[in-house]
């Protein structure tokens, strides 16, 4: 762990915010903190936290989005019970007696309601409840609730930030918080460079509902390239590991018809190059992350992802290894170094 | 009290285990009443009252939990795992869980359902298939910290919330503990008999002996049970109401409880003017379905604090239910113990 202390405390900074899709001001406000030791920062009329430096060419953007999944509020119940759906791509089969925050007029504690066994029938197990049996119980009359929340308020899975063995550690927010440490952990590591490109970040809000805010943010950015960083599946039991990545085994390199083929050989080359573990991912189309809106955006970007391995996507129970934070951001550094000249 | 109810959800203690749990009640009680361990690891307790009593009477709370046990160190450094006691499935996916005597961190993984099969995102995966993910690389590292056998408890600090709401593990039935302690902390009009018992969560077994060794005339099964008054349930199926004050059983799936002690114990709250509620489904079990059964039988109630999500890593309980079971439960002591 000791070799990752700059990566891990960014991580647990950035994981302890909220910030589900559509409402990512807590989380902004931590990145935009983080960002401002380095350049000058601007939110976006969606919401995104975007930043410039340097000048000359290229002109590379850095992107990692900011939001998570959770949940959103439909209705208060009679009771008291909040009536919830989901904001982003949450798994309904972990919701069951989990444990939320509800970002009403004030952080309310709340618990998803669920049936014990002592009154279900044991096939009852085999299926997760969809969203029209399940709600939140945050321990308040419906005369209260209405005080505090309302429809629309958004709904964080709570979770603690977990270190395992070794440099493994587990949040709820590693998707895509880990994108975003790595993008400023690139930044550290490049202090004190002498660079003759330009660099700007984003990161970049309402991924998981469909990517508005990449979209929109590559097209004021006019960047000449862009490098996207996000998360992707790691192997575990019963998750082949053949055909997903290792956990701790390096920063994934994105190959997919729809990303810069050039970018991720040139990507390849310095990682070999510099030592720094990395694996492929291949991809048969488009990437299903912020990639596919920054590549069309304008007139059209030459985009390439480097993806993060993680296990349990879209629980609380996220797993990333630390190592693959660090080697993300070593290989955007030494990318940006090469094509910035500072070598030459 | 409520210091001490959160104090006990965090210790960690699934059935066989609860060594954690005894060593806190005895430093509770240990200066206020007279005990013994039984082979079993049930906590024996006697206090004397200001009178001798005419029956025995003897009040029981469990003091294991529902959780897991390890079963095998997978080549690639998973743990796999058994339940221990009830528990459903779905409480257990992507929950993070603390593993041993060395508590190490865990949590229990699950396929991401975007590489689900389509129309397959709601099927629950099976228990046997399930692991926990502690960051090991290799069988070796792994059983570095820890081994087959470990136990595993669900991880979460205990929450207050809402209108006088907690949730924590464990409540099932560290509860009925913290009220059995603040009993015997308390100055008792007639002698008392209590045990904390050990393995209730798989098949009510420290029960058995405690009740043939206290060998009690009267016995209280001080207990959380389900409270299902939740969003889309309605009537008799919501089986007792948090605030509705301590549940008070007439049948339930293991016992089929004296009726001369349900309506006593209605009749001493009304009596009191304390707050309790029958328990309106014949659902669940508990200490009771043993020790009604013990040696020529003994005239068995079960109290209980009506509990949310039971079984799960997020029990619910609302703390003015603790009070009025605990003022229910004395009263029905004194009054069995001069009847």
């Amino acid at each position: 762990m000791s070799d990752y202390l700059s990566v891990c405390a960014l991580l647990e900074e950035l994981c302890a915010a909220g910030g589900v899709s559509g409402a990512e001001d807590e989380a902004a406000k931590t990145a935009a903190r983080l960002l401002e030791k380095y350049m000058p920062v601007k939110i976006s009329p969606l919401g995104s936290v975007t930043g410039s430096m340097g000048s000359g060419e290229p002109h590379i953007l850095l992107d990692a989005h900011l939001d998570r999944i959770g949940l959103v509020v439909t209705a208060i119940d009679e009771s008291g019970f909040l009536k919830v759906a989901k904001c982003g791509g949450a798994d309904i089969r972990v919701l069951a007696a989990s444990e939320v925050t509800v970002c009403g007029k004030e952080k309310l504690f709340g618990v998803i309601t669920s049936t014990p066994p002592h009154l279900s029938k044991p096939e009852d197990s085999d299926k997760a409840k969809e969203f029209d049996e399940i709600a939140v119980d945050i321990g308040m009359s419906r005369e209260q609730a209405e005080k505090l929340v309302a429809p629309g308020d958004r709904i964080v899975f709570n979770s603690s930030f977990s270190k395992l063995l070794g440099s493994r550690v587990s949040s709820g927010a590693i998707d895509d918080r880990a994108g975003v440490a790595a993008v400023l952990r690139c930044l550290e590591l490049l202090e004190g460079e002498k660079l003759n490109c330009r660099i700007s970040v984003m990161f970049s809000v309402q991924e998981e509902t469909g990517g508005s805010g990449a979209q929109t943010g590559a097209f004021s950015a006019q960047a000449d390239e862009a490098i996207a960083v996000d998360v992707s599946f790691a192997s575990a039991p019963g998750i082949s590991a053949e055909k997903y990545a290792s956990l701790g085994g390096g920063t994934m390199i994105g190959y997919a018809p729809s990303l810069d083929y050039s970018m991720s050989r040139r990507l390849a080359e310095i990682a070999e190059k510099e030592n720094i573990p990395n694996q492929p991912e291949v991809m048969g189309g488009k990437t299903g992350t912020n990639c596919d809106e920054i590549q069309t955006a304008g007139a059209g970007v030459k985009t390439a992802l480097l993806s993060i391995p993680l296990r349990n996507m879209h629980t609380a129970a996220e797993v990333c290894d630390l190592a693959d934070i660090e080697s993300t951001a070593r290989l955007m550094a030494e990318y940006i170094k090469e094509r910035g000249g500072a070598h030459a | 009290m409520l210091k001490m109810i959160k104090e006990l959800c965090a210790l960690p203690g699934i059935s066989g285990r609860e060594n954690a749990v005894r060593e806190y009640i005895i430093d509770k009680i240990k200066d206020f009443a007279e005990y013994s361990v039984d082979p079993l690891g049930n906590l024996l307790v006697f206090k004397k009252g200001k009178k001798p009593a005419k029956n025995k009477v003897m009040l029981d709370a469990h003091m294991d939990e529902v959780g897991l046990i390890v079963t095998a160190v997978t080549s690639d450094g998973f743990l796999r795992f058994a339940k221990v006691g009830g528990i459903d499935t779905r409480v257990m996916l992507g929950r993070t869980v603390t593993v041993g005597d060395k508590g190490i961190t865990g949590v229990i993984g699950i396929k991401p359902v975007h590489l689900l099969e389509k129309g397959a995102d709601a099927d629950i995966p099976k228990a046997d298939d399930l692991y926990i993910d502690i960051g090991a690389k290799s069988r070796e590292e792994a059983l570095e910290f820890v081994r087959t056998g470990d136990s595993v408890c669900f991880s979460g600090e205990a929450v207050e919330f809402g209108n006088g709401f907690i949730k924590a593990k464990a409540l099932d039935d560290r509860v009925g503990c913290a009220i059995l302690i603040e009993i015997i902390r308390s100055e008792l009009e007639y002698d008392a008999w209590f045990s904390f018992s050990v393995q209730e969560e798989i098949g009510t077994r420290g029960a058995q002996t405690a009740a043939f060794t206290i060998a009690p005339d009267y016995a209280i099964v001080v207990e959380t049970t389900t409270a299902a008054d939740i969003c889309g349930v309605s009537g008799e199926k919501r089986v007792c109401l948090c605030s509705g004050g301590g549940a008070v059983s007439f049948m339930d799936r293991s016992t089929l409880y004296s009726r001369e002690l349900y309506d006593k114990a209605f009749e001493i709250a009304e009596r009191d003017g304390i707050t309790c509620q029958p328990k309106t489904l014949v659902a669940g079990g508990n200490d009771a379905g043993a020790i009604h059964k013990s040696r020529g039988g003994v005239k068995t109630l079960t109290v209980s604090v009506p509990c949310r999500y039971l079984h799960s890593p997020s029990c619910v309980i609302n703390y003015s239910d603790v009070g009025e079971s605990l003022r229910l439960i004395k009263a029905l002591a004194e009054e069995f113990a001069k009847w």
